[in-house]
């Protein structure tokens, strides 16, 4: 474990160079095969790998610290608890927020869209009301505001994109009235990988006092994220996205929204004092954490973010660009090929079309070498229909991929032509 | 490459490259959508059935290369048969591309044996089930759109 940090600090220690290989040591399911050939996974943005350090911490939870949280007066419920909510101090430090009791433990980006959905919304949302939401997000962030559209009676208005993939922001601004009472806006596309200008978003919306949910789930495995400098109102992460483990994410909100926002789910854990007159409720965070939660996951995903501490922001970014730069020009080589999604700010994601091949053909075919992409519609159905194909083979990048796998890819894809003819 | 040239077979590459019967059926008196939503796939199949036996059928939409030529030879293996026949046909077809090492009925089966590649790729097996779910709904006359989850 070359760059373990034992001690989380919201400023990382930048590598002289970005040493691809010895990232690449600390994944084991990199070193695994697929189909008898070294495995590629290039499809990060549908779940990350974890890091051994990832591994560990869970490990060591259920070997040592297991106990339920917040409750026993002994010393293992002290550890665990402390464990807990030492991943969430570190969870706030990784998004810069101002206080712990910003950040609530979810399932997921689409538990936290939901609970903003059903615990802001409902009570915000009333007949007539517009939520605005941009044409490329994630149908997480759709579906949650047609339910809570549907019981209140407002309606979804969505900001359109442009052929290369970009939201028109003109079109935004003039969408922005007195009837939108709630932006939703995905940061980072996970279909098309454009990086949208959210913070220039954000600041529009509030012109008009417009609270803005940030659907962050493709946007953290990439880049620092500020919900402060944001000043969003909501920020989703998802934690099995950013090398976490599965069924764990944070749900960002301001501490003046979420202190109004009634509770989301009801139980134990989320009470101040229950008699059947009337029941009172606890305060931040542990309102909208009922039940007992992933407290392996929480903990799975601090050691995630210790993990991201160890490397450098600047350093990732870097070689993520160089590894778009290439499957850029390696696949745009190939005859008949298109890549949809050409946004001038852009996240390491490549989607693209072969002419006379459906995705999923492609998919299978470059399965036969070991390589692992996703094909289909990526849960956002109106960007394929925006872009007019019914579905697109994805190459989706992290930091531990490399040129070599891109090269791996782009013969892949070759193959597909010479089944194909 | 062995097991993909299992897959895409030359009748399978032609059929997607020029489907059959991929048309309207003007005065089709049954009809059902099927969708892949894990994919995307969308067929629409239309069939003009009397005194039990199969006229004329089409069908349109869009989907990968399994899916297409499974409708186009699906199509013209049908065209001409009773409805009962057709169902028989469907029940044979499942077999060969779900059932373990099980024997299909290749005689039965006609070109459309050439799909039978399809059972060692498990996650494509709703491709080519697409296409047979969708003209049994239109059979049936189905009051729900077939979707393959």
């Amino acid at each position: 474990m070359a760059h373990q940090a034992s001690t989380p600090t919201p400023t990382p220690t930048a590598r002289p160079k970005f040493d691809v290989q010895s990232v690449r040591a600390d994944f084991p399911l990199l070193r695994e095969q697929s189909r008898g050939k070294p495995l590629v996974y290039l499809d990060n943005a549908a779940t990350s790998q974890k890091p051994q350090a990832v591994m560990d911490a869970l490990q060591r939870y259920y070997t040592q610290q297991n106990a339920n949280i917040h409750r026993g007066v002994y010393q293992l419920s002290e550890e665990s608890t402390a464990a807990y909510e030492g991943a969430r101090a570190n969870l706030q430090r990784f998004i810069n927020a101002a206080q712990p009791h910003e950040v609530i433990f979810v399932r997921g980006a689409t538990e936290a869209i939901n609970l903003v959905a059903q615990s802001y919304g409902r009570g915000a949302l009333g007949p007539g009301d517009e939520i605005l939401l941009s044409q490329m997000e994630h149908h997480s962030n759709i579906v949650p505001w047609q339910l809570v559209a549907e019981m209140t009676g407002a309606k979804v208005k969505v900001i359109p994109m442009t052929d290369e993939g970009e939201l028109v922001l003109d079109e935004y601004e003039r969408l922005l009235c007195t009837d939108t009472k709630m932006v939703g806006l995905v940061h980072v596309s996970n279909a098309l990988g454009t990086v949208n200008p959210v913070k220039e978003m954000i600041a529009l919306a509030h012109d008009h006092g417009v609270p803005v949910l940030v659907d962050g789930a493709q946007a953290a495995p990439h880049q620092p994220v500020d919900v402060q400098d944001l000043d969003c109102e909501f920020y989703a992460v998802s934690g099995h996205k950013m090398f976490g483990p599965t069924g764990i994410g944070i749900l960002y909100g301001k501490t003046e929204l979420l202190d109004a926002m009634p509770p989301y789910q009801g139980g134990g854990e989320m009470i101040r004092s229950v008699c059947f007159d009337k029941t009172t409720f606890a305060p931040l965070p542990a309102k909208f954490e009922a039940g007992t939660p992933n407290i392996a996951g929480a903990i799975g995903l601090g050691a995630a973010v210790d993990y991201l501490n160890g490397l450098s922001w600047d350093a990732i970014h870097e070689h993520e660009m160089d590894l778009l730069r290439h499957a850029t020009e390696s696949l745009e080589s190939i005859p008949g090929l298109h890549i949809l999604g050409q946004a001038t700010n852009k996240a390491s994601v490549v989607s693209f079309v072969l002419d006379g091949v459906h995705a999923h053909d492609i998919g299978t075919i470059v399965d036969q070498e070991g390589v692992a992409i996703r094909t289909g519609h990526h849960c956002t159905q109106p960007v394929m229909e925006r872009l007019g194909v019914p579905a697109t083979a994805r190459a989706s990048f992290a930091f531990y991929n490399t040129r070599y796998e891109v090269n791996a890819l782009a013969w892949a894809v070759t193959k597909v032509r010479e089944v194909f003819g | 490459m062995a097991d993909l040239r299992e897959l895409y077979q030359q009748v399978i590459l032609d059929h997607n490259r020029s489907p059959r019967n991929f048309k309207e059926v003007p005065d089709a008196n049954h009809s059902a959508e099927g969708t892949n939503p894990l994919c995307g796939d969308k067929i629409t199949v239309h069939v003009k059935v009397a005194d039990g036996v199969i006229e004329d059928v089409g069908f349109q939409g869009s989907g990968c290369a399994i899916s297409q030529a499974t409708a186009s030879l699906m199509t013209s293996a049908v065209k001409g048969k009773t409805t009962e026949e057709a169902e028989r046909l469907f029940q044979a077809f499942h077999q060969m591309v779900t059932a373990p090492g099980g024997a299909a009925d290749t005689k039965l089966l006609g070109k459309l044996a050439a799909l039978s590649g399809v059972k060692q790729f498990p996650a494509r097996v709703k491709c080519a089930n697409l296409p047979w779910h969708t003209l049994h709904a239109a059979l049936t006359d189905a009051a729900e759109p077939v979707s393959t989850e």
